[in-house]
């Protein structure tokens, strides 16, 4: 059994109109199963309102199923009893980096999880060390949150989950507010962990390069899970991709589009020295 | 001109100060404003000064930095002087023209009224400038935990005023964007009369308003996904213990109170009949 599955999960909210009243129901996730292995990558693609942030927070028990079931960990997220299990062994990072630091310093920060489990003052202060050394911010612990950038603060927000030693990081998003500076910053921090710390990376996003280096991509759309597998294997399919109006990397459309007109080039190129290799193949070749 | 507010704000340096017990600092600040307002003696607001200088030069607040925290209460400052210089009546009249009359008791009830003011906002924010907001509702919530036998939700009120310390600057700086924002759309928040000017705050307290309540419910959120649950059970990542700094810090604070009162008492030393 995997870290985190779904058993047709189906989230339903209610629309309102103007009033107030209830005009009809609105799901937001339709009857989706999935199963996450521990120690992997894995990335939810989606556009706007394809129901991904949605799933998200079920992972961390912010919303229950309407419908089916949800584990994470073995522990049904819908048991009142299990929630607080539920929330530290699956860390939630969220899109704005200015709503999620409670704290007024770095450390208080970082402190603040561990403080909720009730874990004794000595270990706080090692996991508060430990884990913003794991995110290279440890040089501003004393500092205020409101004097650093936007990647430097997720950076935060991601120790601040680390120190409550989850099983898995749900990250919603992290790089939306971002510069690209901060972006590959943040990118680079997770990758980091999971190589360090071997935790379950789930990363929400609808940037089609931050993918690459997953083990296993989702991509939703209204709801469901439209395709599935291996960046490589979901990078192939360029057309049902730009379908559901994702943008592919660059270096894949050309690719495709080189196939397209006949070029011998190989399925799902991802980085630009996989094209480069493939085009001096392809001239060595004839 | 809106991110220059200091008061209330943490200033981070390397101080005996800011190591001191919040606690301690809560306590001596209020012993503080009360001395100085139950003595009237010059020599008092003497000892007063000399104190105050003193915690300033200890906090390695840079005194300028403290300064520009007054700024904005100048207007207050104003109005209060100007009421009692012409209202307070008593002693000799030393300036009378139309409504207009200075008397002894007025003039000198407006200085000290200036003086205690000035000392009452540094003391108070110095206590903030050396204390983090999150120790500083430590402290609150010690000193205030036994309310807690009678149902006062201590810790609650305490994490509502870190929280609301926290987003001061974010929201300060979004008043900041959302009136270049409404300007730059053609607001005019500069001309016209006060109700004009009132009114056009409108379109910017309402998106402001906006904002706070998005960012309350995803601060909210995050607060939950960290398994925030209230304060039981919780534990404290830097818990209050009294050390010997505390201690000297306290015994410090009691002999001024008590020189101050001392000297206004026993040592008749008034310039003005008071």
């Amino acid at each position: 059994m995997g870290i985190i599955q779904t058993e047709k999960l189906t989230f339903e909210y209610a629309k309102h109109d103007e009033e107030g009243n209830v005009i009809g129901m609105n799901r937001a996730i339709d009857e989706v199963t999935l199963d996450i292995d521990p120690g992997s990558f894995v990335a939810i693609l989606g556009h706007n309102g394809s129901g991904k942030s949605t799933l998200a927070k079920h992972i961390n028990a912010i919303l229950v199923p309407t419908e089916g079931t949800m584990w994470v960990n073995g522990r049904d997220t819908k048991d009142p009893m299990e929630l607080w299990n539920v929330r530290q062994s699956a860390g939630m990072v969220f899109q704005n980096p200015d709503n999620q630091i409670i704290g007024t310093v770095v450390e208080e920060d970082v402190g603040f999880g561990p403080e909720n489990l009730g874990v004794p003052t000595e270990d706080i202060w090692k996991r508060v060390e430990d884990s913003l050394k794991a995110v290279g911010m440890i040089e501003y612990r004393s500092h205020s949150p409101n004097k650093l950038s936007g990647g430097q603060k997720q950076r935060v927000a991601i120790a601040g989950v680390i120190a409550m030693h989850p099983k898995c990081i749900v990250l919603d998003e992290p790089t939306a507010m971002l510069d690209p500076n901060g972006r590959k910053e943040v990118l680079r921090t997770v990758q980091e962990l999971r190589e360090k710390e071997k935790v379950t990376v789930i990363l929400i996003t609808h940037y089609m390069e931050e993918v690459i280096d997953a083990d296993h991509v989702f991509v939703m759309d209204e709801g469901h899970v439209v395709m599935e597998g291996t960046p490589r294997e979901i990078f192939g399919c360029v057309d049902e991709l730009k379908k559901y109006r994702l943008d592919v990397p660059q270096v894949t459309m050309l690719a495709d589009e080189l196939k397209k007109r006949g070029l011998d080039i190989p399925n799902g190129i991802l980085r630009t020295e996989e094209l480069v290799e493939a085009l001096c193949q392809l001239k060595q070749n004839t | 001109m809106i991110r220059d507010i200091t008061i209330g704000q943490y200033y981070p340096a390397k101080s005996i100060l800011h190591r001191l017990d919040p606690r301690v600092k809560i306590v001596c600040t209020l012993l503080f404003l009360i001395s100085l307002f139950l003595q009237k003696s010059v020599l008092g607001y003497v000892i007063a000064a000399v104190f105050l200088f003193g915690v300033i030069r200890l906090s390695r607040v840079p005194f300028q930095y403290i300064v520009k925290g007054l700024k904005p209460i100048i207007m207050l400052l104003m109005i209060t002087v100007l009421f009692n210089l012409f209202l307070t009546r008593g002693g000799a009249v030393l300036f009378h023209k139309w409504i207009f009359t200075i008397t002894e008791l007025g003039l000198s009830t407006a200085v000290f009224m200036a003086i205690r003011l000035t000392f009452l906002i540094i003391g108070s924010s110095l206590m903030t400038f050396t204390t983090t907001p999150n120790s500083l509702t430590d402290g609150i919530e010690k000193l205030l935990y036994p309310l807690n036998k009678i149902r006062v939700p201590v810790h609650e009120i305490a994490m509502m005023m870190s929280i609301a310390l926290r987003f001061i600057p974010i929201l300060l700086e979004e008043t900041d964007k959302i009136m270049k924002a409404q300007i730059a759309r053609g607001a005019d928040l500069e001309s016209g009369n006060i109700i004009q000017k009132a009114k056009a705050m409108i379109p910017i307290l309402v998106p402001l308003f906006v904002s706070a309540f998005r960012r309350a419910n995803d601060l909210a959120m995050a607060m939950e996904s960290r398994c925030y649950r209230g304060g039981d059970g919780r534990t404290k990542m830097k818990p209050l213990v009294y050390k010997g700094r505390d201690r000297m810090a306290y015994l410090v604070t009691v002999v001024y109170v008590i020189a101050v009162f001392a000297i206004g008492r026993y040592v008749p030393f008034h310039i003005w009949i008071f």
